[in-house]
């Protein structure tokens, strides 16, 4: 009896109708693009993209050379060399990202004591000849400068959680 | 009509007229054909540009995503696009290939499926060779198509292309048969070879189709139609992760266009071929519905013509996506057994229930004996 039953449902082209149907219902549905440049998706506040370093108001660097993060990095993509300032101070004379060895597991953000390191939530850049894909430290201060009021606001939204 | 036209116009229409009949009717007889040709190949290769179009808006649609809309209004000038860009690319003739059968092939896959158009009844005049053996002639010129194919896999000297080349001769041999056969079916109920009178025989409505009493003939036939034309579900001609892209892996350019244009020729030729066979062809499915003409609005739909072969030709190009979206590649071994072990069996079965139903005169054969 269930021979006949699964021989009349093959004939019939039951199982390949079900799927049909699917599709078909699909096929009303409306589609869920988003239309790339125009629109984009909304980002959370902790997007993790290109790295930027801070300073304080008063323009002083925040970075003091401890080189947690350079520890902390699960990719080697840090290299810190340090240097006593000119006012006494300990400061980096070298202090230069990867982006193609990096992750963006953001743990150099986490490790470091005084919110210096950060990753901003820039995802849109790109490189044009080799060797750019090294942030040196002047770089990578001229994106926190440049970005400095989005970066204070992505830290005070997230200063609850903490 | 003519008080809107300006008197040049007129007058230049008039003269050209005047030519055209002083020359002999041979003459006259091979510029309309000419103009015939042109016209419908114009018509079959812009039906080809906007069928890929059609497929990646219905493919789109039903993964739930847009399709092409960045060329012109809509991506309406996207299959354009890419015509120009595949023009533009180099051809590259591989160097351990025959040159002559490499360059020759893919004309030999095309010119078929363009050849076959000039048996096919577009209205109830327009049709460019109304030759009583239309139907042998289809199934002549489709089967001479799978030469193309062969000779692609072979001249290229390569074995995933000669590898493909063999599935894909294959599977056209074997679902040819239940091919002819389900066409068996449509000769009986139509009884003559020529399309036209296949179409007329289907005339006065939907209720006198061969969909109904053929039916299962007509799913065979159009099951097999996509594997003829080696679409998906039946597309291991170029299963990507055994054999790269098949029998056509080596081209590119213009001879990999030409390939295109001809498989999806022999898309739009099998949709027409199975609107004529099963859904009466330019015939109107509303034949006979008066109250269709009380409305200005609605009376083309009782009237039979070119848009009705037009839209049922649509009906099956979307069915050839839906299936496309649905279903995953059938196994090679399966497609065989499909072929030879369900399909010719199911046509010849359905073949003596015809001849039953013609003897006892039911159906379309009821009232014919005489």
């Amino acid at each position: 009896m269930n021979r006949a039953i699964s021989y009349i449902k093959t004939f019939a082209l039951w199982e390949l109708l079900r799927g049909l149907s699917v599709t078909l219902r699909n096929f009303f549905r409306p589609s869920v693009t988003l239309e790339y440049p125009e629109e984009k998706t909304p980002q959370s506040h902790r997007f993790r993209g290109l790295h930027a370093l801070r300073r304080y108001p008063n323009g002083e660097e925040r970075c003091i050379a401890c080189k947690l993060c350079e520890a902390v990095c699960p990719a080697l993509a840090i290299t810190i060399e340090s240097d006593v300032s000119d006012d006494g101070t300990r400061r980096t004379t070298r202090y230069d990202i990867d982006l193609f060895k990096c992750i963006y597991c953001g743990f150099c953000e986490e490790a470091c004591p005084v919110d210096a390191i950060v990753e901003t939530r820039l995802h849109e850049y790109h490189m044009e000849a080799p060797g750019e894909n090294i942030m040196t430290k002047d770089k990578l201060l001229a994106v926190g400068d440049r970005y400095d009021a989005m970066i204070s606001a992505d830290k005070a939204a997230d200063a609850k959680y903490k | 009509m003519a008080r809107f036209m300006p008197d040049w116009l007129i007058n230049f229409a008039t003269w050209c007229a005047e030519i055209f009949y002083s020359w002999p009717d041979t003459v006259q007889y091979l510029l309309v054909t000419l103009l015939k040709i042109g016209v419908l190949t114009l018509g079959v290769i812009l039906c080809v540009a906007y069928s890929t179009y059609f497929e990646r808006k219905v493919i789109g649609s039903m993964q739930a995503r847009v399709g092409p809309n960045r060329v012109g209004w809509h991506g309406l000038l996207q299959p354009f696009a890419d015509v120009i860009k595949l023009l533009v690319k180099e051809v590259i003739v591989p160097s351990q290939s025959s040159k002559f059968l490499f360059v020759i092939a893919p004309l030999l896959s095309l010119t078929p499926a363009l050849a076959t158009w000039a048996v096919i009844p577009l209205n109830d005049w327009y049709v460019i060779a109304d030759i009583n053996a239309g139907l042998l002639y289809v199934l002549a010129l489709t089967s001479v198509g799978v030469y193309g194919v062969i000779l692609a896999g072979w001249a290229t000297n390569s074995k995933y292309a000669l590898l493909g080349a063999m599935r894909s001769a294959a599977q056209i041999v074997a679902y040819e048969i239940a091919m002819g056969f389900a066409l068996v079916g449509v000769l009986m109920a139509g009884g003559s070879l020529n399309l036209g009178d296949i179409v007329e025989a289907q005339s006065g409505g939907f209720s006198n189709w061969f969909l109904l009493p053929l039916f299962p003939l007509f799913v065979v036939y159009w099951i097999a139609g996509v594997a003829e034309t080696n679409r998906a579900p039946f597309d291991v001609a170029e299963g990507e992760s055994e054999i790269v892209a098949g029998f056509h892996v080596e081209y590119s350019g213009v001879a990999f266009a030409v390939f295109f244009l001809a498989e999806y020729a022999n898309m739009v030729l099998i949709s027409t071929l199975t609107a004529i066979f099963f859904l009466g062809g330019w015939a109107s499915p509303f034949e006979g519905w008066t109250i269709l003409n009380d409305f200005s609005w609605t009376a083309w739909l009782t009237v039979g013509g070119l848009h009705w072969l037009f839209i049922k030709m649509c009906f099956f190009m979307y069915t050839f996506f839906w299936l496309r979206a649905t279903f995953p590649r059938y196994r090679y071994d399966q497609i065989m057994r499909l072929g030879w072990k369900v399909f010719i069996p199911v046509t010849i079965v359905w073949i003596g229930v015809e001849g039953a139903m013609a003897w006892f005169e039911v159906g379309p054969w009821a009232g014919l004996s005489g």
